[in-house]
Parts: structure tokens; C-alpha cells; sequence
């Protein structure tokens, strides 16, 4: 018998296998270029729904995702002025958010990272509400049933889990695969392409796939978990990884709001006609900081930032509003007199989050609280009231 | 009245909780057509189906973070750990997801999660297999943690358990699933889930225990009664919240206490137990409390578990020390 050795296996070190870093690859699913043209896939197009004009719709991707970004820009810059303790920033995800957000339906639920602020705008959550986490007032202000979008979950990947759970619900109160479009849901997973090696989000594929859960993992694949590059964490691409689970996976445009609507209402519709989970791999790119405490500057080149520029989200939906007509001055405009209505709604928003009282801590420990904190928090109360001029 | 085990409580307890709420699933390793390794799940699969008694792929983590979902979905799950040794690949989910969904959310979210874990030695067992993990939840703000002793219990308290809106650690003394008998009045009403209970008066020392060192510390107290001692013992039963009335009661009347648990001494529930004596009954204590347990090593080989656990001598040696203070 002769000897095995592990180069018999896959790729040696080194070895490039799959697509680029920087391009994305063959299989990438895309409909419209970073140049705003229009392309044709054999698998999926933009189908905006019936009844539904498809010019209204990009226009809305466009408002969706101007807004969406001036919502980062000015949660940076209140973290900048002290009023946020941290931000998680995201800089050129936004057709990756918004694509696969306004795919979902109201019955959908969806289980967010910490980064998902477009998402949580397509669910109707007041972007106020998405600052109380990070300025340090509460952890997590909005009531997830509002809008089935759950709260951030900050250990990475251990919401996928919580996903594919929650879809196992869904699957035992008969909402799968009954072929009424107002009854059957779906859930979404978020997470990126860190979290991909986590153990909870490998747990998940396996959980989905046994149970045939009504599960969409939609990995951002933004390139970097904070410094570590994307090699670090797979050798080959994400989306492959799918089949070794045995579901189907897709990698698609992260900064193509068309495809990602796409390919992400397929997965959803797979799912929820019973057909089981998907993963789909959006590509695209961290363009800003990991969160405001980065300095990406020590670990990628900004030639790698330049050349994403030229891909970003927005830009291509308004060359091709632009180019075909679909859209004038006026329309841009008024977006732009929006967004400005939306940063003073944050800015001065931000300032008035209340602090919560110290005493309030001891208040939703337990559903049914114990003895032991009742006591804790008189015995605290009474510290408090001890000093002198303490307002009860 | 039926004479049942402490595994046949467990087991028609659970019937009874999956009968009354339809939103009761129990999911785990096993659990299925096997009825678990210790059989406490014996027959439900059959009887409720696949969909609320659940055979989960092996991986603990999995088995937790797909319970938080179904418990925000509304159902009620009931899981398993086949073992107290493979409770670690679930301890992310347990301390970090588990415990803190319902501060995290303000109580809009709750958790009504039981995680059932048979714990301690005394079988035989390798490695893994006979662990007491059960300070490392007591100490997490957001969970409670209890511990039945005998059969009659175990059928109430997993219920009162699984209708409890909070998440619970429901440690299951192993090596007495199969060992005695009791008998089990349906129509009984029960203690609250959170309480203490004296089960053997005494005036001399307190022993205070719970899950499978319960028996021991009565046999302890048999033992001390043929030389002329009266042991009061308690059964702690809830470890996390503590229920310190019937504690501190017996206490002020016997001035001297032993906490007996197989799970290591250090940080172990034993220095809580003390520490709240201490603080609470002072003037009452003629000695200090004492604690009996586990040595600080890593769970031995089975063939020398009998010497690392505490046992009827171990326990009158330190009733003993207690009273010569």
C-alpha cells in the first residue's frame, strides 16, 4: 500500500482554490454591475412581485439604503462625540441588508449580529431604538415581536442556533410548506464570515439540515473579522461549505441590491414551502472599521478600500436610476432632505436616551423574581437613600 | 399510592407536564426510542411523537441555542444532557444566552427552558460521567438551580420546574434513579419548588444536603442516633435561589451545621451556605460551619471514587469536629 500523504487532499498550503479575494468568482450572483448595468442570470432575476412597480421598488432600495448608511454615519460620529460608547459601523453593506431585509415577509423573523441596522430598518425598528445598546442605556431597546426582528446578539453565531430553534417552532405550529403566502414564515440567520467558524453556527447546519428547518443563513462575508482575513478563517469559499451539510448554497453580490433581494426571496420561498434551509454567502466589504474602536489601517491595504469604492451598494443603483431616467434631481434631493430629517431625529434623539435607575438592575433578572434580589435591592435602596441630599 | 423510583417520578412527572401543556417538548441525546440512557424519558416518543420528544443531533451547544428559539416560539423545552461532564459544550448558551434573555430583553422575552442533567457519582462510571457542575449555574444571575433527593420530588418538582417561567438546572441525583422506593400520592399537593425542607428533626447539629448526599446524611444521622446524637438534616432542594428560613431556624437551635455536597469543597455551595450562616445567624453558631465534599481534584477513577466521596464516616467525622469546637 502506499503511503498517503496530505497532499493527495484538496488544495496544498497556498494554493488558491475557488474564486479570488477581490472578485468574487464566477458563481457570483449578480444583477446589476458596479457600473449600474443591468445583467441577466439563468438562475435568478428581480422579480419586484405582482402588482408591484419595479422602478418604485429600486427607487425604494435607494432611499432604503441612503438612509441606512446615513444612520451609520451618524451613529460614528455621536460615538466620536461621546454620546455612544462604541458603534459597530456598516460602510458598504447596505445592499446586503436591504436586499435580503425587504425579501423577508411580516411573519418572517429574523435573528440579527450587532451590525444588522439596515435590516432592523427594513422591520420598522426606529434607528433610535438601535442606539441604547451602544450608548450604554439598555441592551437592546426595541420589543423583538415588533417587526419579528429579534435583539442584537453579540457573541458571534450563537443566534444561529436560536434561529434554527425558532424555526423548528414555526415547522410545529404548522406555518411551513402549507402553500397559504400569508401563513407560511421563515426565519433569517445573520451572521459573518468570522462566526462561520464558530462551533454554534456549524451546530446550526446540522441542526437545520436534520430537522429541515425553515432557515435562511445569510453570512455577510464582509472579508474581515476585525484584523483576521477571510483565508484565516476558510480555504475554500463559504458558500461550498453548504453542500457538505446537504443544503444548497449561494454566493452572491453583497453590494448588488437586486441580486441579494433575489437570491434571498428564493431561499426564503425554498424555505418556507417546507424545501428546508440555504446559505447564502453575500459578498462584499467591510468598507469602514470593524466598530469605532478599529484602526484597520494596521492590517489591509487601502488600495484593497479603493478598489471596493468602486463596487459600492449605492452608487450603482443611482448610476442606474440616473442613466435610464428613472429618477431626477428632485427624487435625489429628496432623499437627501430625508436623511438630514433622520440624523437630527438621532442626533437629538441620542442626547435624550435616559439613563436606566441603578435600582431598575434588579427589576427582570427572573420572570418570577426571588426573595434573595428583593432583598438586595431594598438593602440597595437604603444605601442610596443614606446619603445626604439622595433623591429616593 | 404507588411505589415508584426516583426514575419512574421523574418519568411520570413528565408525562404529566407534556399531557397538561401542549407546549412542553423534551429534546436531547437519546431521548427518543431509547428513553434516555437512565430511561426517564421511556415512552413519551411513543406517546407525544417525534415532534415534542425530540432525538437531537449529538452536540450540547445545539441542543440549548435551538431551545432558546422554540422557548422564543413559545414552547416550553424540556432538555436533556445525557451527562454533567457534557454540560460544557453548552455552557456558552446556558450562561451567556440562557441565563440573560429575559434582563437582556426587560422581561419581554422569557425563558421557561429546564435543562435536566444527571449529576454526582457513585456508578462506576469513567471519566465525564460523574461530575457535580452545579455551583457553576447557582453562581450565574438569571438561572435556578435545583436538585430532587428522592422519587417522590423528582415527580413534582420537574413539573413545578417545566411551569416555571424562568430557566431551571434540574440536577438529577443518578445514582439513585434506580435504587429506592417511595411511595407517590397523585393527590398530594406539593411543596413550592423554591423551598428547604427538614426531613429529620434532630437538636444537636444541622446537616445540611441535597440530591444524592440527602440519603447519606440520613444514614449519617441513623448512624449518630445509636450513640446518643440527634442530627437534624435538611434538604436544601433549591440551591439557586437558596431558601435559608428552615436553614437558619435550625441553626438558631442546634448552633452547629455541616454542609455535606460531592462537588469540590472550594467556592463549592457549602462556602455560600456558610458564609450566609455566618452572616445572618452569628450569635446563634457554638461552632463554625463546616463543610464536607469532593477533594479539589479532578473526579478520580471509579475503582477509588468511594474515598473521594463524601460518605456516612466523613460526615460523623466532622459532626464530631463540630461538636469538640
Amino acid at each position: 500500500m502506499s503511503e498517503t500523504t496530505n497532499a493527495d487532499f484538496g488544495p496544498g498550503a497556498g494554493e488558491v482554490f475557488g474564486p479570488t479575494h477581490a472578485e468574487g468568482g464566477a458563481e457570483l450572483v449578480q444583477l446589476l454591475t458596479p457600473e449600474g448595468e443591468r445583467v441577466e442570470h439563468p438562475e435568478f432575476s428581480f422579480d419586484p412581485g405582482d402588482g408591484v412597480d419595479e422602478t418604485e421598488m429600486i427607487r425604494g432600495f435607494y432611499r432604503d439604503m441612503t438612509l441606512t448608511r446615513r444612520i451609520d454615519t451618524e451613529a460614528t460620529a455621536l460615538q466620536r462625540h461621546g454620546e455612544l460608547g462604541i458603534w459597530a459601523q456598516l460602510l458598504g453593506q447596505e445592499a446586503a441588508q436591504i436586499g435580503s431585509g425587504r425579501a423577508l415577509r411580516p411573519q418572517d423573523y429574523v435573528f440579527p449580529t450587532y451590525r444588522e441596522h439596515g435590516v432592523a430598518w427594513c422591520r420598522g425598528i426606529d434607528p433610535l431604538r438601535l442606539l441604547g445598546l451602544f450608548r450604554g442605556v439598555d441592551q437592546g431597546g426595541w420589543d423583538p415581536r415588533d417587526g419579528n426582528f429579534n435583539l442584537y446578539t453579540i457573541v458571534i453565531g450563537a443566534q444561529t442556533l436560536h434561529a434554527t430553534g425558532y424555526a423548528m417552532g414555526m415547522q410545529r405550529d404548522g406555518v411551513v410548506g402549507t402553500g397559504d403566502p400569508d401563513r407560511d414564515a421563515a426565519v433569517v440567520a445573520y451572521f459573518g464570515d468570522g462566526a462561520s467558524s464558530q462551533g454554534d453556527v456549524n451546530e446550526s447546519f446540522i441542526y437545520a439540515a436534520s430537522f429541515n428547518a425553515p432557515v435562511v443563513f445569510f453570512c455577510q462575508n464582509n472579508q474581515w473579522a476585525i484584523s483576521e482575513p477571510i483565508e484565516r478563517q476558510s480555504r475554500i469559499p463559504l458558500y461550498q461549505r453548504a453542500l457538505g451539510f446537504g443544503f444548497p448554497g449561494v454566493r452572491v453580490d453583497g453590494n448588488d441590491v437586486l441580486a441579494t433581494y433575489a437570491v434571498t426571496k428564493a431561499a426564503l420561498q425554498r424555505a418556507r414551502d417546507g424545501q428546508g434551509p440555504t446559505f447564502v454567502e453575500a459578498y462584499t466589504y467591510r468598507m469602514g472599521a470593524h466598530t469605532t474602536t478599529d484602526d484597520p489601517t494596521r492590517y489591509r491595504l487601502s488600495e484593497d478600500l479603493e478598489h471596493w469604492k468602486l463596487k459600492d451598494p449605492i452608487a450603482r443603483v443611482k448610476a442606474y436610476l440616473t442613466r435610464n431616467g428613472l429618477a431626477d434631481e428632485d427624487f435625489f434631493g429628496t432623499v437627501e432632505e430625508e436623511a438630514e430629517r433622520l440624523g437630527e431625529h438621532l442626533r437629538e434623539g441620542c442626547k435624550a436616551l435616559p439613563d436606566p435607575s441603578p435600582l431598575s438592575i434588579f427589576d427582570q433578572v427572573y420572570a418570577e423574581q426571588t426573595e434573595e434580589l428583593a432583598a438586595q435591592k431594598a438593602g440597595f435602596a437604603a444605601y442610596l437613600d443614606s446619603f445626604e441630599g439622595a433623591q429616593a | 399510592m404507588t411505589k415508584i423510583t426516583l426514575a419512574k417520578g421523574l418519568n411520570a412527572g413528565l408525562r404529566k407536564a407534556m399531557e397538561n401543556d401542549p407546549k412542553v417538548v423534551v429534546m436531547g441525546e437519546d431521548v427518543g426510542k431509547l428513553g434516555g440512557v437512565f430511561r426517564i424519558t421511556d415512552g413519551l416518543q411513543k406517546d407525544f411523537g417525534e415532534d415534542r420528544v425530540i432525538d437531537t443531533p449529538l452536540a450540547e451547544s445545539g441542543i440549548l441555542g435551538t431551545a432558546v428559539g422554540l422557548a422564543m416560539r413559545g414552547y416550553r423545552p424540556v432538555c436533556e444532557i445525557q451527562f454533567d461532564g457534557f454540560v460544557y459544550p453548552a455552557y456558552d448558551q446556558i450562561v451567556s444566552q440562557v441565563a440573560k434573555i429575559h434582563f437582556r430583553s426587560q422581561g419581554k422575552i422569557k425563558m421557561p427552558i429546564v435543562i435536566r442533567i444527571p449529576f454526582g457519582g457513585g456508578i462506576g462510571a469513567v471519566e465525564h460521567h460523574s461530575e457535580s457542575p452545579e455551583a457553576q449555574f447557582a453562581h450565574t444571575p438569571g438561572l435556578k438551580v435545583v436538585s430532587c433527593s428522592n422519587p417522590v420530588d423528582g415527580y413534582w418538582m420537574i413539573q413545578q420546574a417545566i411551569a416555571c417561567d424562568d430557566p431551571v438546572v434540574f440536577l438529577e441525583p443518578k445514582r439513585q434513579y434506580h435504587a429506592d422506593k417511595a411511595d407517590l400520592d397523585e393527590a398530594a399537593s406539593p411543596a413550592p419548588l423554591f423551598s428547604s425542607r427538614v426531613v429529620r428533626e434532630g437538636t444537636d447539629v444541622t446537616l445540611l444536603a441535597y440530591g444524592p448526599m440527602v440519603k447519606t446524611c440520613m444514614q449519617s444521622a441513623e448512624a449518630a442516633a445509636g450513640d446518643g446524637l440527634s442530627l437534624e438534616v435538611i434538604d436544601l432542594r433549591t440551591l439557586s435561589p437558596l431558601d435559608m428560613g428552615p436553614v437558619l431556624e435550625s441553626v438558631r437551635k442546634t448552633g452547629r451545621a455541616v454542609v455535606v455536597h460531592e462537588a469540590h469543597v472550594n467556592l463549592g455551595l457549602g462556602a455560600e451556605v456558610a458564609a450566609r450562616i455566618t452572616e445572618q445567624c452569628f450569635y446563634s453558631l457554638e461552632s463554625p460551619v463546616l463543610r464536607v465534599g469532593g477533594f479539589d481534584t479532578p473526579y478520580p477513577p471509579s475503582r477509588i471514587e468511594e474515598d473521594f466521596l463524601p460518605d456516612l464516616d466523613r460526615v460523623l467525622d466532622a459532626v464530631d469536629r463540630a461538636l469538640a469546637f
